[in-house]
């Protein structure tokens, strides 16, 4: 009642606003402030993660470069810290790494694309409505199982085939892996198939192209950057995968091209260093964090890559 | 005359070719989509063959052991549900804060891409990655040790980017009119939010929260990384039990064991006995893992279905 007749007298002064509505208003406006500010703190926590990772692979390692010249890391063909003849060689570790790579995207990308490709432009509705979550549980599994399957079942059925293949190889790690980054690889670029317009496959289809002929010369061209993207998470995927390789390929550095050798690869080092029980502060415990750097550095690239390229595809329509 | 009829013809014979082609292509993508299916099955009849009459209720409730026929899960899957407890008061307040601010509040300017470039980036670190981070910072760097609490602050930041992720999307979906019609109200920004967005957001930002449960229940390279025990004969004190009586929370401070390290020390022994252990808590595991995943994806789409704005 007060407040309606003050701000009828126009010839008030400011102050005489201030009735009991505008102070609990005042009030309201530094909660609301305050909330904000919690709000932040909350959204700054991953960057404080980022920071948090970058400062720690930094600092450990720079302890790790003062002992191990960066020339011996990278030149080196021997990975033994844990030895009285210590060599600090990143190459074993990095070919086991590359190699159970490509054997997972010589699976993923062939079965990856062609899946997508056909849910984005050939499926029923009832199978893509199936297909997709089923994806996805496939995705869902924990590493470790996939890991085990590929130690005790896959490994086993190769050497049906392969009979000289050792128990631990990067073969069998590298096709369950593969397995496991199939959703990844269809998932995304099955999204960027369905973000290209429906007018360039009525264009392809009024010219009397098939649904094949579409899909192929039409749709995967203009879609191009998006499943460039999707191969490159994928890439990223099974380069940082660690369980399947720590179970499946055993763990003894192993400077080979050949997937029918057991090698370790980055990760699994990782893994063997923490099972065991290594003092902090030791050179083999700065080690870990030498590795793990040069695989955050390879993940980061891959995964900027990946961004760069979806940010075209998206810019383009 | 009839050499229309013959161009016809041909016609008719390279259309009937190119078709050949969509049903070929077909057949190529029902069998690709078998590779996976068939790798599910025999992966899950693996598991059940191998895994499946190991599980009884004593393996539920014995310690690990050096005997394989004797050996349980007790402390493994106790030790996932407490890690799970500390990891899900992480991620869920934190990335439902952080979803809310980059959804209503954050401003355009160059910290918000920051965050939002960020977030994207954490989705694709390798989760070993985060078990270094752990090592370097929880267990020495805040003297925090290979603890409860270090495993779920760690698996916690892992899944951080799938709950802020999933936040925005869900926020994202909510109609402009709602906030409109709360603001015209003389509501304010919290009142609107807390009373209306996320409300309504509940089921997507679920749908988020659970997958990435999921996810962090099947993690073991970070917390192996951190150097979690894998032979743990003890239970955490429960709260107010013992001599002396332990505190509420002194659990968080315990050492530990998960499931999926348990099922890799299991599986990393070379005598066949503990690979059927191995199977049978990888059977536990990915019943559990699948529900959760089935779970979400159920919610969601019954969040398609019934919720038309």
């Amino acid at each position: 009642m007060t407040a309606i007749s003050q701000v009828n007298s126009i010839e008030g002064l400011p102050d005489t606003f201030v009735s009991d509505r505008l102070a609990r208003r005042k009030l309201r406006h530094v909660q609301e402030r305050i909330i904000e500010f919690i709000l932040f703190l909350a959204a700054c926590v991953s960057v404080a993660t980022t920071i948090g990772i970058v400062v720690i692979l930094l600092k450990e390692s720079f302890v790790f470069f003062q002992q191990v010249s960066l020339w011996d890391f990278l030149t080196d063909t021997q990975w033994t810290p844990l030895f009285a003849d210590a060599h600090y060689g990143i190459m074993p570790l990095l070919s086991g790494t590359l190699v159970s790579s490509m054997v997972a995207l010589v699976v993923a990308i062939p079965l990856g694309t062609i899946i997508a490709i056909y849910l984005s432009e050939f499926a029923p509705f009832t199978v893509r409505e199936v297909a997709k979550p089923f994806l996805e549980l496939l995705s869902g599994v924990p590493t470790i199982v996939y890991g085990y399957f590929a130690l005790l079942f896959v490994t086993p059925l190769l050497q049906v085939l392969v009979p000289s293949l050792p128990g631990f190889n990067l073969l069998s790690a590298g096709i369950v892996m593969g397995i496991m980054i199939i959703p990844t690889v269809s998932s995304v670029s099955e999204d960027a198939m369905r973000a290209v317009p429906m007018a360039l496959r009525e264009g392809s289809y009024a010219m009397g192209a098939t649904r094949y002929q579409t899909a192929i010369r039409v749709v995967t061209p203009a879609a191009f950057s998006g499943i460039a993207a999707a191969y490159i998470l994928g890439i990223s995927r099974a380069v940082g995968e660690t369980m399947i390789l720590a179970v499946a390929a055993g763990m003894q550095p192993n400077l080979t091209w050949n997937p029918l050798e057991p090698a370790a690869t980055i990760t699994a080092y990782i893994v063997q260093v923490a099972l065991g029980d290594l003092p902090h502060g030791s050179v083999g415990y700065q080690t870990i964090f030498a590795a793990g750097l040069t695989l955050a550095l390879m993940t980061l690239f891959f995964n900027v890559l990946g961004h760069l390229l979806r940010k075209r595809y998206r810019q383009a329509y | 005359m009839s050499e229309q009829t013959a161009r016809l013809e041909s016609m008719r014979v390279l259309i009937t070719r190119h078709k050949r082609w969509d049903l070929v292509f077909a057949v190529l993508g029902v069998l690709a989509l078998m590779v996976g299916v068939l790798t599910f099955v025999a992966l899950f009849t693996q598991m059940v063959v191998e895994g499946a009459p190991r599980i009884s209720w004593d393996f539920f409730t014995s310690f690990p052991s050096r005997k394989p026929d004797q050996a349980g899960i007790l402390s493994a899957w106790v030790g996932s549900t407490l890690v799970m407890i500390v990891t899900a008061a992480t991620a869920v307040p934190l990335g439902i804060g952080a979803g809310v601010y980059l959804e209503e509040y954050a401003p355009k300017n160059w910290m918000t891409d920051l965050i939002e470039i960020n977030v994207t980036n954490l989705a694709g670190v390798p989760s070993i990655v985060y078990g270094l981070l752990a090592l370097g910072l929880f267990v020495y760097g805040l003297g925090l040790g290979q603890s409860i609490l270090t495993a779920g602050l760690t698996l916690g930041l892992l899944i951080l980017p799938v709950v802020i992720v999933a936040t925005r999307e869900a926020i994202r979906s909510i109609p402009a009119v709602i906030r409109e019609g709360a603001y015209a109200l003389g509501a304010t920004k919290w009142q609107t939010t807390s009373h209306h967005i996320l409300p309504y957001s509940i089921p997507g930002i679920m749908t988020g929260v659970i997958i990435g449960m999921a996810r962090a229940i099947g993690e073991t390279a970070p917390v192996i990384t951190i150097g979690a025990l894998t032979f743990i004969a003890f239970l955490p004190a429960a709260p107010f039990s013992g001599e002396p009586p332990a505190g509420l929370f002194e659990w968080v401070m315990s050492p530990f064991t998960v499931m999926p390290i348990q099922m890799f020390n299991w599986t990393s022994r070379p005598e066949a006995a503990f690979h059927h252990n191995a199977a049978a808590a990888g059977l536990v595991l990915v019943v559990m893992t699948l529900s959760m995943n089935a779970l979400a994806i159920y919610i969601r789409y019954r969040l398609r279905k019934t919720i038309k704005w």
